[in-house]
């Protein structure tokens, strides 16, 4: 996972409120096998209409936005289908960081393991960056994951709270597998409690495993 | 005494494998679900470095999101859906994880087979690349849906990263009136908590009204939590649930079923266990439920009216209501039995139970789908579908002018031939009524599978009290 430590770029506004992952990125683009090459299904029913062409006034295909790097947009952001498409499509676009008043749970999650960094700011504050990203090319923000501050084009400064744990992982750019692996002798440990103190969880058909 | 504890406080502690000093904690997953949608790309991540499965015998597989849904001899016609489905039968073979083909009795909605294999059992954790996972709680299981990186870290390590969630109980008290079905009560609980208001807890349903659901009825209700944005729902296992799972293949046997069943029964939450928030319901006042937007919480009483955007003072929360009166193609005060529709869908993995279908099929019989509206019901598993045809559910729905399909999740999120054209309207048993779910521009009202049937009868939604 690429690491993530200070970001600038274009914030592109989407004020628009329980934006599900099915509107970030629909079935359609469901049915790949791989992780890359979703951008140009994101937003896909909001970007282009039936024919396949552009949408003029949707926030990304205006000449200001098409390269923007972060999205400020409103609350619950993400609901729905747990599709890690979602954030995959948003990272090939080029979006590394989204800013809401409130995110969904699992795509808050699947953003930490996709290098994305979701911010959660207050209403005022969220309104304040709301009218910034309004200003088109000029609403260039800089986001310090390290000192936790978004630099606003004016010179303003937000601060912004993140869980430690979270922090840590986007500034190292983690492999979690690798990580977890290293603590392979609690595991094992729990499992063979768990055999002990709860056999049913381990029943003959279990512990044969699957398909021999 | 120990502090009382909560279901949720007493699975999660019992599964701790490790805590860091921040408090996330290094879970332990008892059982994995696996389907063809989420899962490529995280068998790929562990080809690419080189990782095996950590514990097959605790992961189940199965194709349903793009399996067809009419007859599958010839297999299945769009390269895409077929070449997922290959590779989900491929990767489970090389990694040695068991997986229900598509022409295996036993396939079906990944939420509806586990619970039906006895693989769902209290106390477990139990994830799976699929928000619905949620289901599953109803069996008084830790059941939550992960993304793709975290399929594969399961994979690895049967274990995931997690920070505990916060407790909160929805109580619903009193006896159900006609026709309010357990897709009616947790309709109500969304529309009164919002689709964001269980974001970062953990639901438990409690209360006499709950008590009394069957363990179908209970699935309904958990399946839902998520859209009300809570990680997972939770209902305490009682007896309900062991005679459910008795006997199931995969449900333990014997004296290791009794020591299950002595253990399950101190699940419960404790007298006095502390919520971080709570709400309750009256059974008696909730009416047979239909959503009339594009987010889960916009609901009504059938005998409701669609709500005017000018009445609402916020104006963020006003556009959203424009927009959404404008995709679903409905006017401010327009009665809600007034509103016409093309399609009825009954099944997903909200409805897709027999239960349901014998519900659906009780007020089919001897009835008529109306000339204008296309009607099908889809089986949420080969077994439901066997059950239903012993039955005679199949003729039934036939001779009514339903279509009787073949197991998947079908309609409900549109990944194969089922969907809908731009503006056609359809009554649906499903979970969601986003924009663009059940095809592009399609429009979706959720209803009970007993409602989808009346709205099929009388070609618009229609209250199903009032069926003659």
């Amino acid at each position: 996972m690429e690491k993530f430590t200070t970001l600038t770029g274009i914030a592109a506004p989407l004020a628009v409120e329980n934006v599900d992952t099915d509107m970030i990125i629909p079935k359609q683009f469901l049915k790949t096998i791989k992780r890359t090459g979703l951008g140009g299904g994101l937003f896909y029913e909001h970007r282009f209409d039936e024919q396949g062409k552009e949408i003029e006034d949707f926030v990304l295909n205006r000449a200001a936005y098409r390269e923007a790097k972060i999205l400020v947009t409103g609350e619950n952001f993400g609901c729905g289908s747990s599709r890690e498409h979602a954030p995959w499509a948003l990272l090939d676009f080029g979006i590394r960081c989204i800013i809401a008043p409130s995110f969904a749970d699992i795509f808050h999650n699947n953003c930490f393991k996709n290098g994305i960094l979701p911010i959660t700011l207050p209403r005022d504050e969220m309104d304040k960056l709301m009218e910034d990203a309004e200003r088109g090319a000029n609403a260039t923000l800089t986001v310090d994951l390290e000192a936790q501050t978004i630099m606003g084009p004016d010179g303003g400064s937000i601060s912004f709270e993140i869980d430690p744990f979270n922090k840590q992982c986007l500034l190292e750019g983690h492999d979690d597998i690798a990580l977890t692996l290293k603590r392979k002798d609690k595991i094992e440990a729990f499992e063979a409690d768990q055999k002990h103190s709860q056999p049913w969880q381990w029943t003959e058909r279990m512990q044969e495993g699957g398909k021999q | 005494m120990s502090e009382p504890r909560t279901l949720f406080d007493k699975i999660w502690t019992s599964h701790v494998v490790d805590r860091s000093q921040d408090g996330t904690c290094l879970l332990y997953i008892d059982r994995h679900l696996v389907h063809e949608v989420t899962s490529p790309q995280a068998f790929e991540g562990l080809r690419n470095a080189g990782r095996t499965v950590r514990r097959v015998d605790a992961a189940l597989a199965v194709p349903d999101h793009n399996v067809p849904t009419t007859d599958r001899a010839a297999g299945i016609d769009d390269p895409e859906s077929r070449l997922q489905v290959e590779t989900l039968m491929e990767n489970c073979e090389e990694f040695g994880i068991q997986c229900f083909a598509m022409d295996d009795m036993r396939q079906g909605i990944v939420h509806i087979i586990g619970p039906e294999q006895g693989f769902t059992l209290p106390g477990m954790t139990i994830v799976c690349g699929d928000s619905h996972t949620s289901t599953h709680g109803a069996f008084g299981a830790l059941a939550f849906g992960i993304g793709t990186s975290e399929v594969e870290h399961v994979l690895a390590t049967q274990t995931l990263l997690q920070a505990p969630a916060k407790n909160m109980r929805i109580t619903v008290e009193g006896e159900r009136g006609d026709g309010v079905t357990a897709k009616d009560v947790i309709l109500a609980i969304i529309g009164k908590i919002g689709t964001a208001g269980g974001t970062g807890h953990v639901i438990e349903y409690a209360g006499s009204t709950i008590a009394a659901l069957s363990m179908e009825e209970r699935m309904t209700v958990c399946n839902m939590s998520i859209e009300a944005g809570a990680r997972a729902g939770l209902i305490a296992p009682d007896d309900t649930t062991f005679d459910y799972l008795a006997g199931r293949p995969l449900a333990p046997k014997g004296a290791v079923w009794e020591q299950a069943v002595a253990h399950w029964r101190t699940l419960p939450s404790d007298e006095g266990a502390h919520y971080h928030c709570e709400e309750s319901l009256d059974a008696a006042e909730i009416a047979p439920q239909v959503s009339w937007g594009t987010s889960p919480e916009q609901v009504a009483p059938i005998t409701g009216t669609v709500p005017d955007p000018k009445e609402q003072s916020n104006p963020a929360h006003r556009a959203a209501l424009e927009r959404a009166l404008e995709y679903m193609g409905l006017e401010a005060g327009a009665k809600l039995t007034d509103v016409a529709v093309d399609h009825v869908f009954i099944g997903s993995c909200t409805n897709g139970r027999i239960e349901d279908l014998r519900a659906a099929a009780a007020l089919a019989k001897g009835r008529k789908v109306a000339d204008t509206v296309t009607a099908m019901v889809v089986p949420g598993s080969g077994l439901v579908k066997e059950q239903a045809e012993e039955e005679g559910l199949d003729k039934v729905f036939l001779e009514a002018g339903f279509q009787w399909r073949e197991p998947g999740c079908s309609m409900c999120l549109a990944m194969n031939a089922d969907k809908l054209e731009p503006k056609e309207r359809c009554a649906s048993t499903s979970n969601r009524n986003f924009e663009g779910r059940q095809g592009r521009g399609g429009r979706t009202h959720l209803v009970s599978p007993q409602m989808a049937v009346a709205a099929a009868v009388a070609g618009h939604l229609a209250d199903v009290r009032e069926m003659a």
